[in-house]
């Protein structure tokens, strides 16, 4: 409670959002749109809420990070500059991805590494089990019938009545 | 041949391997399982523990100020040092800034540093706040949220005073009350240090 | 008086989970069966003493008792009753006796069954499972404690204790906090309870496994026990999952159902481990294959399980979803790091005793299809987990915060999603043990050779986006696959038995219900992968602040503003009410009512968007900001959501099909009892 302030805070008049750039379509003549500011923002987070895109969170810190962003806009910056001051000035939490460099670049690594061990592991348990010849004992293999189809709809039910 | 074990898991964590209970693979396991304990373990000691405590050291910070200077915590040894972490965006700590104003009026001249770290803010609201409040010591934004990290901050306002032995001597979560508060609060480290 | 009954009652049932997992235990290894059946008492009694227990957290709840610490903090006066009653899970201290209650309603209808020729089983089932009652227990009698009263201690603190401390006072507000405003939405009453009962049903088929594991039994018993209980734990988790999505698109106004928010990727990762465990638990009961695997993965589902609830718990991570921080963390992390531990090393020293019994025949077996299958998903959970834990590892590591979004997760669970497509469409079509490629191809080349006309259709219709095509076609693969699969069924049901279509569906499904359950469930599974594919792709949006009267556009849809309401609710809300009117192609087509409700008691605000919803999209408004000074002129934003009702509809469907598997399979089992029943359905 003591961290946020709600945008509908505006309902109960403080004064205080005389100067606010909630509305920023004030700036519309020529200027950057909301459209031009969220594309920026949705690829931002929010650097005091948990896991919330900068573009639809709706606390009164987020409006002003909007009007931020709206700022450097019309001062020219770039998408990458405004992302790089956000960085800045926010910390790499803001980034809904971290920047791949340093500790962090094993978020990217892991993965791939891990899935092409497993495709591994996988490709060679199966060529493990194939070695058998076809099953000499144990649960049988599909038996011919006048419909294969509901033959073996049937012999699967016996085997579950098992 | 014998039977071969057909349990071997592709899973990348689980035990793979083509014999039964490979022995690096009951390793490989068990390392997972205590890693993944030790990391849940270390994130809940330090979400539990809160923030800086009084007597703590004060790690080395900078302070870039709005104003263009860079200020250096370790500098600042020898002095009381009373750091309040602020935002625009935070209603409470309206309630407290003219008192701190007020307060650095009264102390600036008796070697107690008033440093005000603007919080996750924006740079427009945050001076206009500044104005609005008619504050002239020191601001600057936490720039990484390094500072707020480094004292382990909750929210805004937080005010952390620092003894002249670069040691955290005073701790005030939440806004002030009253300017007696930060008086007495302040008179009560100077005490301490004398 | 009724807050302290309601504690002795839940001190009463910790004792009673205590001494029933003792004395199954005692009982069990000294061979007395008197002390397993006492154990089994005390297990049945713990039901009931919970039941009491909740009926007094929700008599306090409903009758406003704010001098108790947990009804103050979630409800208020201005709540209307069924929410005061549902604020029981909208706490901690609250949702913990729920939780509780769940499992102990659960394990006590599981051990109602006759054992017969798994008495052995029955003392570690109760250890097991009243183990864990227990724990949760603990939690509340001695950290949340849902009956603690509110003093004013002799320093002016608020605190909360059971029993009076020294120098403090009563207190007695006269009116609570109230329930987080997000949670007072239909949605919100359904979810928790949802996912709950999947979290919790799956102790069941966890306590048989290891069950099983101590008591030595190879066979695969404790499978064919637990079969409707995994299909009851997967059903609700799936349905707490879609209903969350639900309500996020419906109260949390961004548009989306899924944000691959921390917290929600910790119920998604046992559904997933679940998933994977359903379709691998078929090799084990058809071919005697992947033993270990399935108990490897039943452990896996339930630790994860614990590992969400624990994150989002005890304020490791920080989420939307994330209970406030508590002291319940250590003693919660004791608990997994024990199971964890337990159940590992019991698995590793059991190890030898679970052998297969038969061989991989083909690579195109269903088998090795649902090997595959296995993969992905496990490939998918591995994903999603490292991008939940990595944070944490880097914070210590880094001493930096970071956040890893939805770009991360979609990036790499998109072509394995894929893939689980495709193997959707090819797995049945193929056999148990026989299957070659010869045969899948001769069955699939009829499906694949129709579904190759969506993306020629789709490409000539305008829609070049690679994704989508790629999505898109196997999504009407699997489709055509499963349809053509129940044509078979039915056209070889009416050769042989000479029966008419919809009685040749009904025998069919009825004959094998888990198959064509199954089979439903991937036609809702498709559905929700077209609607996924639509919105994600393809959601456009745009942001305009308007004057009364003026319009914005977004594709073939015109929005005008034409009104604002701002007015007091006498349920404590502010309500700022927008009307907007909808025209698509130039033609008026709805009026909607976007919304922002700002709640007084707990000053938060709600976004209610305007939805005008059909089959092919949903236009989706959200009243962003109201100017404060002219009070006339707002924000709107504006999305337009193709075939995101595909969803819902396919998250129907989805729960159709496990009804029917679930239905069935206790319908079959009646039947085994009495042999002459089943072939007397089929003349």
């Amino acid at each position: 409670m003591r961290k946020l302030q709600t945008v509908m805070g505006m309902t109960l008049g403080f004064i205080l959002l005389s100067q606010v750039f909630a509305l920023p379509a004030f700036a519309q003549d020529g200027g950057p749109t909301d459209d031009d500011v969220n594309v920026i923002a949705r690829e931002l987070y929010c650097p005091v809420c948990e896991n919330i895109p900068l573009d639809v969170c709706p606390t009164q810190a987020c409006e002003q990070w909007r009007a931020t962003i709206r700022e450097k806009l019309v001062l020219g910056w770039s998408d990458d500059q405004i992302k790089d001051y956000f960085v800045d000035q926010y910390g790499p939490r803001v980034l809904a991805e971290p920047p791949a460099e340093g500790f962090n670049a094993l978020v990217y690594i892991l993965p791939p590494v891990l899935f092409a061990i497993g495709a591994f592991i996988l490709f060679m348990v199966m060529r493990a089990w194939k070695v058998e010849p076809p099953t000499p004992k144990g649960k049988g293999v599909t038996v011919e019938s006048e419909d294969p189809y509901i033959a073996q709809l049937e012999q699967e039910l016996r085997r579950r009545d098992e | 041949m014998e039977i071969i074990d057909n349990s071997t898991t592709e899973n990348n964590e689980e035990s793979p391997g083509k014999t039964p209970r490979p022995k690096w693979g009951v390793v490989l396991v068990w390392v997972f399982v205590l890693g993944l304990l030790a990391v849940l373990g270390i994130g809940l000691v330090r979400s539990q523990r809160g923030s800086i405590r009084v007597g703590d050291r004060v790690p080395n910070l900078v302070l870039s100020t709005f104003d263009g200077d860079e200020i250096d915590f370790a500098d600042l040894r020898g002095q009381i040092v009373v750091v309040n972490f602020w935002a625009s965006w935070c209603k409470p700590c309206e309630q407290e800034a003219v008192e701190l104003e007020q307060a650095y009026q009264l102390y600036k001249d008796q070697g107690v540093v008033f440093l005000g770290v603007d919080y996750v803010d924006t740079e427009t609201e945050a001076r206009a706040y500044l104005a609005k409040f008619g504050i002239t010591y020191p601001n600057g934004p936490d720039l990484g949220t390094r500072i707020s990290q480094a004292f382990r901050m909750l929210g805004v306002p937080e005010t952390y005073i620092i003894g002249p032995d670069g040691r955290l001597a005073a701790v005030k979560i939440g806004p002030y009350l009253s300017l007696d508060e930060i008086v007495n609060q302040i008179e009560t480290v100077m005490a301490e240090h004398k | 008086m009724v807050a302290n009954i309601g504690y002795y009652v839940l001190v009463l049932t910790f004792l009673a989970s205590l001494y029933g997992a003792g004395a199954a235990a005692y009982g069990a290894l000294k061979r007395k069966p008197e002390f397993v059946e006492s154990g089994r008492y005390a297990m049945l009694l713990t039901w009931p003493l919970l039941t009491i227990a909740s009926a007094a957290i929700i008599w306090l709840l409903a009758t406003g008792h704010y001098e108790i610490g947990f009804v103050a903090s979630v409800t208020s006066n201005s709540m209307p009753t069924y929410l005061k009653v549902t604020a029981l899970w909208g706490g901690q201290e609250g949702s913990l006796v729920f939780w509780a209650w769940l499992m102990a309603a659960f394990t006590s209808a599981a051990s109602l069954r006759k054992w017969d020729r798994d008495r052995e089983l029955l003392p570690w089932f109760i250890m097991v499972t009243m183990i864990t009652l227990a724990f949760f227990l603990s939690l509340v009698v001695f950290f949340e404690n849902p009956f603690a009263r509110l003093w004013l201690s002799a320093d002016g603190q608020q605190v909360t204790a059971m029993l009076q401390p020294t120098g403090a006072v009563p207190l007695n507000p006269p009116d609570g906090r109230g329930l987080n405003p997000l949670l007072r939405h239909p949605g919100m009453i359904i979810h928790p309870p949802a996912l709950y009962l999947g979290f919790v049903a799956y102790v069941i088929p966890y306590a048989f496994a290891m069950a099983a594991l101590i008591t030595r039994r190879s066979d695969d018993r404790w499978i064919r026990i637990t079969r409707r209980w995994t299909l009851v734990a997967w059903i609700f988790l799936s349905l707490g999952l879609i209903l969350g999505g639900r309500w996020a698109y419906d109260v949390l106004g961004w548009g989306g159902y899924w944000g691959w928010d921390p917290v929600e990727i910790a119920a998604l990762l046992p559904w997933l481990a679940g998933t994977a465990f359903l379709h691998s638990v078929m090799v084990q009961e058809k071919r005697g294959m992947l033993k270990h695997w399935n108990v490897v993965l039943i452990i896996l589902t339930y630790a994860l399980v614990l590992f969400g609830t624990f994150l989002s718990r005890s304020g490791v991570l920080s989420s939307v979803h994330a209970f406030a921080k508590s002291a319940i963390g250590p003693m919660f992390f004791v608990f997994i790091g024990v199971t964890f531990i337990v159940s590992l090393s019991l698995l590793i020293n059991r190890w030898e005793m679970l052998k297969g019994e038969n061989f991989l025949t083909s690579v195109f077996s269903r088998e090795a299809l649902f090997l595959l299958n296995n993969f992905l998903f496990m490939g998918i959970l591995a994903v999603s987990f490292w991008g939940v834990i990595f944070p944490l590892i880097s914070e210590l590591v880094t001493g930096q915060k970071i956040t890893v979004g939805p770009p991360f997760y979609e990036r790499a669970n998109g072509p394995l999603g894929l893939g689980l497509l495709i193997l959707m469409a090819i797995a049945p079509l193929s056999a148990y043990a026989s299957s070659t490629w010869k045969t899948i191809g001769r069955a699939l080349w009829k499906p694949a050779l129709v579904s190759l006309l969506v993306p020629i259709t789709l490409y000539f219709g305008g829609i070049h986006n690679p994704t989508a095509l790629l999505g898109y076609t196997a999504a009407s693969l699997v489709a055509f696959v499963t349809l053509y699969e129940f044509w078979r069924g039915v056209m070889a049901r009416r050769r042989q038995h000479g029966e008419n279509l919809p009685l040749a569906l009904w025998r069919l499904v009825g004959r094998n219900p888990r198959r064509y359950g199954g089979y439903i469930i991937h036609l809702g599974v498709v559905l929700m992968a077209f609607g996924i594919i639509g919105i994600e792709v393809y959601q456009t949006e745009t942001q305009a602040t308007l004057s009364k009267g003026e319009q914005v556009t977004l594709g073939r849809y015109v929005m005008t503003y034409d009104d604002i309401a701002v007015f007091d609710t006498n349920d404590g809300r502010n309500v700022a009410r927008a009307v907007v009117s909808v025209y698509q192609d130039g033609k008026l087509v709805d009026e909607l009512y976007p919304r922002k409700d700002y709640y007084y008691d707990s000053q938060q605000a709600v976004t209610i968007p305007g939805t005008r919803s059909t089959l092919a999209d949903d236009f989706y408004v959200i009243l962003v900001g109201l100017d404060p000074d002219s009070q006339s002129d707002a924000t709107f934003k504006v999305y337009h959501n193709p075939l995101v009702n595909l969803i819902w509809i396919g998250g129907v469907v989805f729960s159709i099909g496990t009804i029917v598997a679930v239905w069935v399979i206790s319908g079959r089992r009646r039947a085994n009892k009495t042999p002459s029943a089943s072939k007397s359905t089929r003349t």
